[in-house]
């Protein structure tokens, strides 16, 4: 009995990795709070199925679970890359719900969204541990790049050996600066665009297409 | 294991005569604890000072995850500045702040603040470099509490944080 459910197990992976390039790969979107996430997995959901992804917002961690749109097939050059894209809570050492009450939120609803935020960050890092095939990192180009959490959550990604690209995004915005990120990963390919504005996306699903295709 | 306790001036706690350029190192007498439970404070410490508690490379190499995780936290906790001789592996850190994550409440524990150096940035830090026997790990970590600790600087080769008290 044992040996034949390990046979079957044998022949299933044998199988799954023959068709491995036809199976779905499921794409993380990765960052620190405010870098544009959404508004990425939104701007490729609408572009692809026509649906989004969940809201868009200036306050942080308006993400506070991991959201996930399936099968979102990106045709490129005669083929075609069906992902399911995760759109993932921003990733932080430290959350204060006095910086809610910033926004002009309550002190119950601040103290309520803080608490989900702690468990949207930690699901996102379940999530990058275990159920990922590859990672959009998206980072806010006026920013400084520099920061402990982009650092270690590249880091992060490399020891799993995921295929990672990174994106430079709001490159609509004065204070811009997409060099500042490619100096800071230079082991990476950064690809610039405006999520917000729909620049540059065709290079971005160029990139999609070739890096987890 | 060293430990070093200073006050916002720089003077060792309890040695309020000691010249303030000066820094106090004491030798940790539960160097080998086998629970490998932090430092405790001296009885005579107050709240006027920073608990500083430095752990070697060695003191963690022969800890699981968790004991490392908590080493670190129960010091944060506690007020304290964690410096590590050696770094966390990735997957240590992203258990890290999973952990850290769950124990954040309101109006306590805000979290962490944690600097490394910055990794090389080269093709030699990922797969390849492991295979070539590059530990990207091994960097000086410094980690306190979100609320009292603030990085003012950091590059390549120099960290400079603000430590306050709260």
């Amino acid at each position: 009995m044992g040996l034949l459910t390990s046979l079957k197990s044998s022949i299933s992976r044998a199988t799954s990795s023959l068709f491995a390039g036809d199976e779905t790969k499921r794409i993380g979107i990765y960052g620190p709070p405010n870098a544009g996430k959404t508004t990425l997995a939104n701007r490729i959901a609408r572009d692809w199925t026509g649906d989004a992804v969940g809201p868009e917002s200036h306050v942080p961690h308006e993400t506070r679970r991991a959201r996930r749109k399936e099968n979102v097939e990106i045709k490129r050059n005669g083929k075609s890359v069906t992902i399911d894209v995760v759109d993932t809570p921003g990733v932080t050492t430290k959350v204060d719900y006095k910086e809610f009450l910033e926004h002009d939120i309550e002190k119950e609803d601040a103290v309520r969204r803080s608490r989900e935020a702690t468990e949207g960050v930690a699901e996102a890092m379940h999530w990058l541990r275990e159920d990922v095939d590859g990672v959009i990192y998206v980072l806010d180009s006026a920013e400084d790049p520099f920061t402990q959490v982009n650092t270690m959550l590249i880091g992060i990604i490399e020891s799993q050996n995921l295929p990672v690209l990174i994106f430079a995004n709001k490159i609509d915005l004065e204070d811009s600066n997409v060099q500042r990120i490619a100096n800071a990963f230079p082991q990476h390919e950064t690809v610039p665009l405006s999520a917000l504005e729909g620049e540059n996306m065709d290079e971005v699903y160029d990139k999609i297409a070739e890096y987890f295709g | 294991m060293s430990e070093i306790t200073t006050d916002e001036d720089g003077e060792a706690a309890g040695s309020p005569k000691s010249n303030p350029d000066e820094t106090v190192l004491e030798d940790d007498s539960d160097s080998d604890d086998p629970e490998g439970s932090g430092p405790e404070a001296p009885d005579d410490a107050d709240d006027s000072g920073i608990q500083i508690d430095m752990i070697s490379a060695e003191r963690l190499e022969g800890m699981r995850t968790m004991e490392k995780i908590r080493l670190i936290l129960d010091g944060v906790h506690d007020g304290n500045i964690v410096i590590l001789e050696q770094g966390l592996a990735p997957d240590e850190e992203s258990k890290l702040i999973e952990v850290t994550m769950s124990e954040i409440n309101p109006d306590g524990f805000t979290g962490i603040e944690i600097e490394t150096y910055p990794g090389e940035g080269s093709n030699e830090s990922g797969f390849l470099g492991r295979l070539m026997g590059k530990d990207d790990s091994n960097k000086l970590t410094v980690i306190g509490p979100a609320n009292r600790i603030e990085t003012l600087h950091k590059d390549e080769s120099l960290i400079s944080t603000l430590v306050t008290r709260t």
